[in-house]
């Protein structure tokens, strides 16, 4: 396997800058995500890896060497799609053997078959390595296409959205196969995907784009607790951060049309006007609660509730575990998690506090 | 006022059985959720109740009237499908205001009307605008008014938030829930996102193979699913659901495990399987609690950080992965062991013959 890296990578079509000034690496055996909506890059990224298009500035380095002039065929990569382009008629064997069989490697048989049977263990389809495609479940179909990409043994693994087309319980079973198999192979990885639960559960490192711009890359823990700005701080987790206008007066955090009161935290230079972020997690029901509020709405999800806490004439997210005998209009008394707040500019931008 | 009442009521497409005959009750103002996997009948039935679709058998009341045979016009009740298909060339006002003055409202009393369900929905400033220029969210809002505007008695929603991407769905079902306990318009309302069904309804009707599989609240059908299919479609993983075999008092699971029955699960195993016999051990992932002393032994496949949680997936022997929920910061690497209890409460059996839950005794 191989680290990547993309240096000052910058791509136009016609007036439209698709990507900009894009820089990051992939170590040796990395599981790392690109993660943004739709229109944000992050397939023309993957496809600038592959050679399959070509970037107006910078490079792209494999194992610190440029691989810019190499066609795609040599740059020794594997593929998997949303799409399986498999060969309905051919056996989950022949699929898998296919890329082995290409008179590029011309790979001895005995060989294919080590490679192959080995693949289909790692990802439990044994089992199917007679029987033809066209008769696969979707899931399966998906495992033999990550299988023929991992017979190969390519330099580097490129996913896009390879589970977006599955239904919810599949994609949650494949996500942790997929982790399993990436932590067993040691499989240098890009995973595109504009998930942030595939995101947050299967990356070591998440690249955030949007709109051609990288924004942010870190661990999920440091997407997650410490969002460069609230795009980042939207985009993951659920439900969604509180944002909330505030303000301060000396060393009195307000947050706007409440009764929400902080202290202004030490050492710090929090602007006149900014924004205050908790996620919901960090609002916590207490009947010593420092704030009041009236519950706005319940929604249970088994797991844990959801509560919409109505605190003047703001509106909070809450999270509570299992389910509640709270009622809609019930007053509730809350703490906010101080060591927990996320401070932004108005801009959006967020503002270090120790 | 509008209740709904389905008596055996069915539907074949040739040889296709949609739906099986079926008895549903939905209250007066309730919330209901046709959940279920696609193909599973939840459509169909939804149809057959808006006349859309006529029976093959079986009988629709609406409000006491049997109206199996009444023209969907005719039905009394009002009904709205996708919020979708607003028309491109009229502003959000004259999108809203059509279905008022279609039926004669006079337009003093629809301009009222408009103003006060633009209010509700925060989308007074966008009353001037086309659809074109809207943002995904706010054209949804829009169609929503349009839909609410003219107050019908029930509301029938096929997967109105389907085409949403996450963000604004968690939106939008907040709306709609809040719009439901304001409006007190009874609601049936089709989905496959078990989220969205706990999430909204007063109560789910899980469906599955053109049959009905349970009907409760989102507690019941979360601690007490009726049988497998339920316990693993509700709930984001599943339902563990692990092969044991009944034996001695305790469950004998793969990999060597020995989970004691709890006391007072004994005498409704005993009756349901005798002295010994093959049962399922049911447990939600937030129910397995690790502790070094455990009675369960198992190997870590894979961790994950979910935010504001981390999710252990266990391999108890060569092929069967549980999910644990623990708190955030636990991590651990693969292949390291680890041991965990279950919190009795919790625990769920499940005859593998007929998938049935067990009954759930009385302590």
């Amino acid at each position: 396997m191989s680290s990547v890296e993309l240096r000052n990578i910058t791509k136009r079509f016609k007036d439209v800058t698709a990507l900009d000034d894009v820089s990051f690496s992939i170590n040796d055996g990395e599981f790392f995500v690109l993660l943004g909506p739709t229109g944000a890059g992050k397939t023309t990224t993957l496809r600038i890896i592959a050679g399959l298009e070509h970037q107006d500035e910078g490079s792209v380095l494999f194992d610190g060497e440029p691989v810019d002039h190499l066609i795609p065929s040599d740059r020794d990569i594997a593929f998997v799609f949303q799409q399986y382009s498999l060969y309905p008629t051919m056996t989950v064997y022949d699929n898998l053997a296919f890329p082995l069989r290409s008179p590029m490697r011309r790979t001895p048989e005995p060989e294919i078959r080590r490679r192959v049977e080995r693949a289909a263990e790692t990802l439990h389809i044994t089992h199917l390595l007679d029987r033809k495609t066209a008769n696969l479940s979707g899931g399966e179909m998906q495992r033999v296409s990550i299988g023929r990409a991992i017979v190969r043994e390519p330099r580097v693994f490129l996913m896009d959205e390879p589970l977006s087309n599955l239904d919810a319980k599949l994609r949650e079973a494949l996500r942790v196969e997929l982790k399993h198999i990436q932590k067993t192979v040691n499989s240098t990885t890009l995973f595109v995907t504009h998930d942030q639960i595939e995101a947050l559960t299967m990356a070591d490192r998440i690249g955030v784009l949007r709109e051609g711009h990288l924004i942010q890359v870190g661990t999920p823990d440091d997407i997650y607790d410490r969002p460069a700005d609230t795009f980042v701080a939207q985009l993951v987790g659920t439900p969604r951060i509180n944002l909330l206008k505030a303000s301060r007066d000396n060393g009195t955090l307000h947050v706007d049309e409440s009764t929400i009161r902080l202290p202004v935290p030490q050492g710090d230079h929090l602007p006149f006007s900014f924004i205050l972020g908790v996620r919901p997690e960090d609002v916590k029901l207490s009947e010593r609660g420092e704030f009041g509020g009236q519950i706005a709405l319940i929604e249970p999800l088994g797991v844990e509730t959801i509560l919409h806490i109505r605190s003047g004439e703001q509106s909070l997210l809450s999270i509570v575990a299992g389910m509640t005998n709270l009622r809609i209009g019930d007053e509730v008394r809350f703490d906010i998690n101080r060591n927990r707040l996320h401070y932004f500019q108005s801009d959006g931008v967020r503002i270090p506090v120790s | 006022m509008a209740t709904i009442e389905l008596r055996q009521v069915e539907k074949k497409f040739g040889s296709l059985h949609a739906v099986k005959p079926m008895d549903l009750t939905i209250n007066d103002r309730e919330f209901v959720v046709l959940l279920g996997p696609s193909g599973c009948g939840k459509t169909t039935t939804l149809r057959m109740i808006s006349g859309l679709e006529t029976v093959t058998g079986g009988r629709i009341l609406l409000n006491g009237r049997d109206v199996t045979w009444v023209h969907p016009s005719r039905r009394d009740i009002a009904f709205v499908f996708q919020f979708f298909a607003l028309y491109p060339h009229l502003t959000s006002k004259e999108n809203i205001i059509f279905p008022l003055l279609a039926q004669g409202t006079p337009r003093a009393e629809a301009e009222k009307r408009v103003s006060e369900v633009a209010d509700f929905l925060r989308i007074s400033h966008l009353m001037g605008l086309r659809p074109g220029v809207l943002s995904g969210g706010d054209q949804q809002r829009v169609a929503l008014a349009r839909a609410l505007v003219r107050r019908p008695e029930a509301f029938l929603m096929d997967e109105p938030l389907g085409a949403l991407d996450a963000d604004f769905r968690e939106t939008m079902r907040a709306e709609i829930k809040r719009l439901h306990i304001a409006e007190d318009a009874t609601t049936v309302y089709v989905t496959h996102d078990q989220i969205e069904a706990m999430a909204m309804g007063d109560r789910i009707v899980v469906m599955s193979e053109a049959v009905i599989q349970q009907i409760g609240t989102p507690a019941e059908v979360y601690y007490n699913p009726a049988n497998l299919f339920v316990a693993r479609f509700i709930g984001s993983p599943g339902m563990n659901l692990v092969n044991g075999r009944f034996a001695d008092g305790a469950v004998h699971l793969p990999g060597n495990n020995h989970y004691p029955v709890p006391q007072e699960w004994l005498p409704a195993l005993q009756r349901a399987i005798g002295r010994e016999g093959d049962v399922i051990l049911g447990f939600r992932p937030e129910a397995a609690i690790l502790n070094e002393n455990g009675a369960l032994a198992a190997e870590v496949y894979a961790s994950d950080m979910h935010g504001a949680y981390a999710m252990l997936h266990l391999n108890l022997n060569g092929d069967q992965i549980v999910h644990a929920r623990a708190a955030r910061g636990i991590r651990y690497p693969i292949g390291a062991s680890v041991r965990f209890d279950l919190a009795p409460d919790m625990v769920r059996f499940f005859d593998p013959r007929t998938e049935a839950a067990l009954p759930w005794e009385v302590r």
